[in-house]
């Protein structure tokens, strides 16, 4: 399934919609995002992942740059990951540097 | 403005290159490439062999030309490769002449000694494929991890408890509760770090955790159909990366974010993390061994070959000495690391010729080293050649022992042995006859460790029984120093497992009475058992691993090595760094340490078959009185029969308080802070046969 990553930033809050396989071939094309939205100076980085199948070790990597590009004042959360993306990111601990969502939650995202 | 030194000087078939940094050796990310560097005292030629992730055949194999070479070091940096995606290895050119120690050969492709990263064995247990020419495959890894604020405990050691496990061992049984996918991993501890809390251990000490081969050696049990492995992991394939197979991630090549999530949540628990490292051999066996590394890199200044197994790493050459400490360094900074055992660290100490040196350089240059000043440092102190160095061992104010005559002394004091007395009592004290200038944190007191019976079984067997090992029950140690309680193996004779719950509970108290620095079989606290095998360094299966239902079967141990150990963290008098004095140096009537018998003063040092010894310290004299405790009495009757004991008074306002009696069948064998009974007549006591009781007073 091809990958596709699409942003959207309205006021603070940037969400990008990952779509397909996440693996080192197309890494770079989410990397590109996120520094688009840490260019916008937003608040909030939302990274939806419904429709994320698979996430490589360079997937993996690149959310270790999001949380570093992004800066420890904005919030990362991670909505709708499957078990197969979940698990490596509980098992290497990230899930402590983000907050993770089972389904998108403005009351907790857009507060 | 760019540095210049992120330009290409060189290029060969499209690959852009320049020369590279020959420090620090290993393949290391510099701005726009990856810098390459490699030592061969004796290699005439180099090159760089890179591949695709996973492919059996290289994409291109670029030689170091005569500029990228300085010294005895090939560097080369090589840009535009996306680190993420590659393996790397070398090709050594050079002469083959084994009687001078030479073993070079380009058709092997060897890996990085300083891989951070090793692809071939990402999930355990699956076979490899065997025809791939290159089975252990350098990669390259990020430092990211995000620690927050974690930083190495630096706990005083003689605060440990420390708890010796094997990271699949701990969790590869259904019975843990960690599903499938994760079970025997890093991931799968974290969620019993609980557990460990609950226990009271504040350090774990994982056995090997470099990468190794499980199928080095690996073979079918002729006789069960079994497979057989590498399963403990005494036999490095690399020295700076994390096995793949212990994480749950290592397919996606995440072991090292995995390991250090590991250490980053025991630390957050206040737990240290210690790591057993294997330092004396490698996996690439004797001479026909295979080559993964060394052997075609440089097989002279790597190997010495004094024990005949040809793989005896070379340590105190200064090439591999300086391997050594950049390893150490590495764990210590970049995985926060607390400290390090060395097996069968005696050889560490040997010239190139297996002579022991007076001074060796390496054990000097580790206890000197600015970077692991805060480590601590535990030596095997013996080795495979017969080097036995428990109390000799080269320490530089700086390395604590794993104390190999405490742990038979014990054993066979507990057993029954006579003429133990004075023996034990050195022991308590935390070997002052092998320590005296080193004080009780050389000593690390232990019963059983991976090598040998578990404490189940030391009580349970008189023999091992290793027919399952493949090797017709002639592996394992013979001097094991177990006594049955009665009959050879599982039984139900309600006296004998009552006995031999006893026994255990023996062991557990006079490790935790004991100055210097217990440790713990992991299991140890359940009653687990190898069914009798005391060297079981080859079985994935229940022979080695946890059954956690025996945390419920087995509560009324668990239950007592909780409180025992929570007893040790109570009391500072049972954890002083420097030895007792047997004197009165505070004024205040008694010493810090006194012995006795079955009577108050009149140890039986004399009586050749006694098996009675009690012993009390003084609250006062807690870390050389500087802080308070209460006073404390040990009796211990190793004698089958009880046996009448007369206590020492204590200072007017002051009784004696029961804390534990072994004696007693639980729950009312081990009693919290706060709630210890009186003693019902404060003269004395009527101690049963093979039983210990402490005493608090206060």
């Amino acid at each position: 399934m091809a990958f596709s990553a699409t942003l959207e930033v309205i006021n603070d809050i940037a969400k990008i919609n990952l779509v397909g396989e996440l693996d080192a071939s197309v890494a770079n094309d989410f990397r590109i995002k996120i520094e688009e939205a840490a260019a916008q100076k937003v608040k909030k980085l939302v990274l939806l992942l419904q429709e994320l199948k698979y996430m490589s070790s360079a997937g993996l990597r690149t959310l270790v740059f999001a949380k570093q590009k992004m800066g420890s004042g904005v919030t990362i959360y991670l909505v709708g990951a499957t078990e197969d993306v979940s698990e490596p990111i509980h098992d290497t601990g990230f899930h402590h540097s983000v907050i993770m969502l089972e389904t998108y939650d403005p009351e907790v995202i857009e507060k | 403005m760019d540095r210049i030194d992120a330009y290409p000087s060189h290029e060969y078939q499209g690959y852009k290159l320049r020369p590279g940094k020959p420090l620090p050796f290993g393949a290391t990310l510099v701005p726009g490439g990856i810098n390459f560097s490699i030592y061969s005292s004796a290699a005439t030629s180099c090159t760089l062999v890179l591949f695709r992730k996973r492919e059996q055949e290289p994409f291109v194999e670029i030689p170091f030309v005569k500029e990228f070479r300085i010294g005895d070091v090939f560097a080369m940096t090589v840009f535009g490769l996306d680190w993420e995606e590659i393996e790397y290895g070398y090709r050594m050119d050079g002469p083959w002449n084994p009687e001078d120690g030479y073993r070079f050969d380009n058709t092997k492709i060897l890996m990085d000694p300083y891989a951070k990263l090793i692809g071939g064995r990402e999930v355990w247990g699956v076979q490899p494929d065997w025809n791939n020419n290159y089975q252990h495959r350098g990669r390259l890894v990020a430092d990211d991890f995000d620690w927050e604020h974690d930083q190495p405990l630096e706990k005083a050691i003689e605060d440990l408890v420390i708890y010796e496990m094997h990271v699949r061992s701990f969790t590869a049984h259904e019975s843990s509760g960690a599903n499938a996918r994760k079970r025997g991993t890093f991931a799968a501890i974290i969620d019993k770090i609980p557990y460990l809390k609950a226990l009271g251990v504040n350090c774990v000490e994982f056995l090997p955790v470099y990468e190794f081969d499980e199928f080095e050696n690996s073979k079918i049990n002729p006789d069960t159909g079994e497979q057989l492995y590498n399963y403990w992991g005494y036999s490095t394939v690399g020295f700076f990366a994390p096995k793949a197979g212990y994480a749950s991630t290592g397919k996606f090549n995440m072991q090292v974010d995995e390991f250090k999530n590991l250490v980053k949540l025991l630390h957050a628990n206040d737990i240290e993390v210690m790591l057993d490292v294997v330092f004396n051999h490698t996996a690439e066996g004797n001479e026909r061994g295979p080559y993964i590394s060394f052997r075609g890199l440089d097989n002279k200044t790597y190997y010495f070959n004094f024990s005949g197994t040809g793989n005896t790493l070379n340590c105190n050459h200064p090439i591999v000495r300086g391997m050594v400490l950049d390893c150490l360094r590495y764990w210590a900074s970049e995985y926060h690391i607390d400290g390090f055992r060395f097996d069968l660290a005696s050889i560490l100490g040997r010239d190139q010729f297996g002579a022991p040196l007076s001074n060796p350089p390496l054990l000097e240059q580790l206890a000197y080293d600015p970077i692991l000043a805060h480590c601590k440092l535990i030596a095997e102190a013996w080795d495979a050649g017969g080097l036995y160095q428990v109390g000799s061992f080269p320490a530089y104010n700086r390395w604590a022992e794993w104390n190999g005559k405490y742990r038979d002394s014990v054993r066979k004091f507990v057993k029954g042995e006579t003429g133990l007395i004075g023996d034990i009592a050195q022991r308590i004290q935390g070997s002052p006859d092998l320590y005296a200038s080193r004080g009780p944190t050389a000593s690390v007191n232990f019963i059983t460790a991976h090598d040998g019976f578990t404490l189940m079984d030391l009580v349970s067997y008189n023999e091992k029984h290793n027919l399952a090992n493949g090797e017709n029950n002639n592996d394992g140690a013979n001097d094991n120093n177990s006594w049955n309680c009665g009959w050879e193996g599982e039984t139900t004779d309600a006296g004998i497992n009552a006995l031999r719950r006893q026994q255990i509970k023996n062991f557990a108290v006079l490790m935790m009475v004991s100055q210097g620095i217990p440790m713990i079989l992991m299991g140890d606290e359940v009653g687990r058992t190898q069914y009798g095998n005391n060297n079981t360094f080859c079985h994935d299966n229940e022979l080695n691993w946890m059954d956690w239902t025996q945390t419920e079967k087995n509560y009324d141990l668990l239950r007592f090595f909780q409180r025992i150990i929570a007893f040790r963290h109570q009391h500072p008098i049972l954890r002083n760094r420097y030895f007792l004095s047997h004197s009165d140096y505070l004024g205040i009537g008694v010493p810090d340490i006194s012995f006795h018998g079955t009577q108050p003063w009149q140890p039986n040092w004399s009586d050749g078959t006694a098996r009675t010894l009690a012993f009390m310290l003084n609250g006062d004299y807690a870390r050389g009185g500087t802080v308070r405790d209460d006073t404390l009495y040990v009796a211990m009757n190793m004698f089958w029969d009880a046996v009448w004991f007369t206590v020492p008074e204590l200072p007017a306002g002051m009784r004696w308080h029961i804390a534990a009696n072994t004696g007693v069948p639980s729950p009312h064998d081990i009693w919290d802070a706060g709630s210890e009974p009186l003693l019902d007549d404060q003269r004395g006591f009527l101690l049963g046969g093979r039983s210990v009781i402490i005493l608090v007073g206060r």
